[in-house]
């Protein structure tokens, strides 16, 4: 027996199980619930590295066959095709496990400090959104990855209203369970008709066998508004600030990859179930909600008070970048011969600012949950002076809003300037009102740093705990190193990602054979 | 607290129907293999005994009765077996969720068209009640904690 071929399924086991053993331990003792949680988190952690390295090291796509004698048998002797439950790794599903599981280990940590009443079911729902998350990135399967959205979106509901005393953090949760339950009953009706249409479930077969109908068209319409309301872009961005603002620090943090864990599935569906049958006006739509999403972000971000919901604004901007990027590098990919021009380079930069997105504007989530957790102060208006005590939370701060306005040498200007460069050759137009709206956003985020930490003191504060400073350390670590050789991180984690999106053939091949 | 209770005749009525409803559902938990239903319907059925309590004695009666952390903790335990029977699967046999028990003396036979024994199935039957567990625990848990909160929303 060789437990690295059971890799991809462990990953979503053991967090799983380690949620539910949490409460039973947690009526025992505290401390040791702490520990335990973050040694299963540990452990996930380091499977998915070994993970990652398998599937750098192998060409194709990795699957695995849940119940079957053998796990690389997609195809059962008595089927013609995929019936057992697939999970298919390919680079690209790696390279958001590796941010999922990074940015929730990291958020563990920064919470240890500050939850303390009713931990048990916090860690919980914690690595039940965990295991939400990877199941998404990892399952080949397309009910599946209906059954994982409801797993993250009934466990991020819930933490959004972990603060329960606040009656805002309760509407927040709501309007978020119900956007949530409308694009989860998008993909149900979309995989029943699927279902209806090939008697399929499995993603790879389905791209198989896809003759592009019109029952397929309908599909594609509930997929792709399901997965960009998901994703929180402009017309849709309505549940975004309060779920963002009313979260918990590291829970608003984990809630971004749990958007980009949508955009994943947006990729998946594009890329790979509808690859070239997909009509163009598809990228037209996906770079009118990346332009929309950017301008409505800033100028929104521009009138609030509340410290979280204006980052939250700036995240709906970061987040219209990406899925600008995307358009433009799906636009490539349907015109014939234009993916070497520039939907190559658009959809590196892109998904290089998935990483860069969670890692800048979590970080922004980070420093700001801790100034509201010492303050117990949200409105910026009352704040001010808090860099004459908060002195490593200042900056920290600092580097995070320089890499969120995209300011060289930080991570932020690797991947914007790659999406400036690129978008260019599709209208000169797109690249002004990314890069007019970075500039605002540098100007919103330079006014909060004065009105927040410089200036006279106003209000009595301590610096943070040191698990929030320790979490919050390893991210501008992060910003910093990423920023410094982005080259290091495109070459060995994009470059393969984005080929993998590219070569829908593989994953195809990978579980049906052809 | 007494003005929570309803009438002394639903009372015993409800007393006498909870172990009935709770074999029902056990009933359907069991059967889920074989027979329409399963660990979820099971569950449901189960968590609709703990329903009728509320609304016979009350919430607060039922909640220093059963305490939601015992609950909690049975769903928990109905997730675990699941997840070990599921990571069992690696060990004793081939992959994750692999039905290990065919052929095995308990729950080893294959299930055919028409009548089976109920020791058939393999782990399904397993699986079965893992869910069942954790439907009961979580439903009853959810239904107990609303019934709570709106008691004390109309003070």
């Amino acid at each position: 027996m060789n437990l690295m071929e059971h890799l991809p399924a462990l990953i979503i086991a053991i967090p799983l199980f380690a949620a539910f053993l949490t409460p039973i331990i947690d009526r025992f003792s505290k401390k040791g619930r702490d520990a335990f949680v973050f040694i299963f988190m540990a452990l996930t952690l380091i499977l998915v590295v070994l993970l990652a390295k398998d599937v750098f090291d192998s060409k194709v796509p990795i699957t695995y066959v849940m119940g079957a004698s053998d796990p690389h048998q997609t195809i059962p002797t008595q089927s013609a095709v995929p019936i057992r439950i697939i999970l298919e790794i390919d680079a690209m599903s790696i390279f958001m496990v590796i941010i999922s599981i990074l940015i929730s280990f990291i958020g563990l940590i920064y919470s240890f400090s500050h939850i303390k009443e009713g931990g048990g079911k916090f860690y919980t729902l914690f690595l039940l959104m965990l295991v939400g998350m990877i199941g998404m990135e990892l399952t080949g399967d397309l009910f599946n990855l209906f059954v994982f959205l409801e797993i993250l979106s009934i466990s991020s509901a819930a933490l959004i209203a972990f603060e329960i005393k606040r009656e805002t953090s309760f509407e927040a949760a709501i309007k978020y369970i119900v956007i949530s339950s409308i694009a989860a009953l998008f993909v149900l009706f979309a995989v029943g008709l699927f279902y209806g249409e090939y008697n399929l479930l499995n993603i790879a077969a389905i791209a198989n066998a896809m003759k592009f109908t019109r029952i397929d068209k309908i599909a594609l319409i509930l997929l792709f508004s399901a997965f960009v309301m998901k994703a929180g872009t402009a017309p849709m961005h309505m549940w975004l600030p309060d779920a963002y603002g009313e979260a918990p620090g590291a829970v608003s943090m984990v809630l971004i990859a749990t958007t980009q864990a949508s955009l994943y599935a947006l990729l998946r569906v594009c890329f790979t179930l509808y690859n070239e049958s997909l009509p163009i006006i598809m990228p037209a739509t996906l770079i009118l909600l990346g332009l929309a999403s950017i301008f409505i972000g800033v100028t929104m971000a521009l009138v609030q008070n509340d410290i979280k919901r204006l980052i939250a604004y700036a995240a709906v901007a970061e987040v219209g970048y990406i899925v600008l990027a995307i358009g433009v590098g799906l636009y490539g990919f349907l015109k014939s011969g234009e993916i070497e021009g520039y939907g190559i380079k658009a959809l590196q930069g892109g998904i290089f600012h998935i990483f860069n997105d969670v890692l800048d504007v979590g970080l922004m989530f980070l420093v700001a949950g801790g100034v509201i957790y010492m303050t117990k102060e949200r409105n910026m208006n009352k704040l001010g002076g808090l860099a004459h005590s908060m002195k490593y939370s200042s900056i920290l701060f600092l580097i995070g809003l320089a890499a969120v306005a995209g300011l060289p040498p930080l991570n932020g200007f690797a991947s914007k300037l790659m999406i400036y460069e690129s978008i260019y050759k599709v209208s000169p137009i797109l690249s002004i009102v990314a890069i007019l709206a970075s500039i605002l956003m540098l100007s919103i985020f330079v006014k909060i740093f004065q009105s927040i930490f410089t200036g006279p003191k106003v209000i009595e504060a301590n610096e943070v705990p040191k698990c929030m400073l320790a979490g919050m350390i390893v991210i501008a670590g992060l910003i910093i190193f990423f920023g410094l050789f982005p080259e290091m991180i495109v070459k060995n984690l994009v470059e393969p990602a984005v080929n993998a999106l590219l070569n829908y053939g593989e994953y195809i091949s990978a579980v049906t054979g052809v | 607290m007494n003005e929570e209770r309803m009438s002394v005749i639903v009372q015993t009525i409800a007393s006498i129907l909870f172990p009935i409803i709770l074999i029902f559902s056990f009933y359907i938990i069991m059967h889920g293999h074989l027979t329409p239903g399963g660990g979820f319907q099971g569950g449901a059925v189960g968590a609709s005994a703990v329903a009728l309590l509320i609304v016979a004695f009350g919430a607060r009666y039922v909640e220093n009765k059963m305490r939601e952390e015992n609950l909690s903790a049975f769903e928990s335990v109905g997730g675990l077996v699941f997840v070990i029977v599921s990571i069992l699967g690696i060990f004793v046999a081939t992959t994750f969720l692999t039905n290990f028990l065919v052929g095995e003396p308990l729950f080893g036979i294959i299930p055919k068209w028409g009548v089976s024994p109920l020791n058939s199935g393999g782990v399904l039957p397993i699986l079965n009640i893992a869910v069942g567990m954790k439907v009961i625990g979580g439903l009853a848990s959810v239904v107990l904690m609303l019934a709570i909160a709106s008691k004390e929303g109309e003070k």
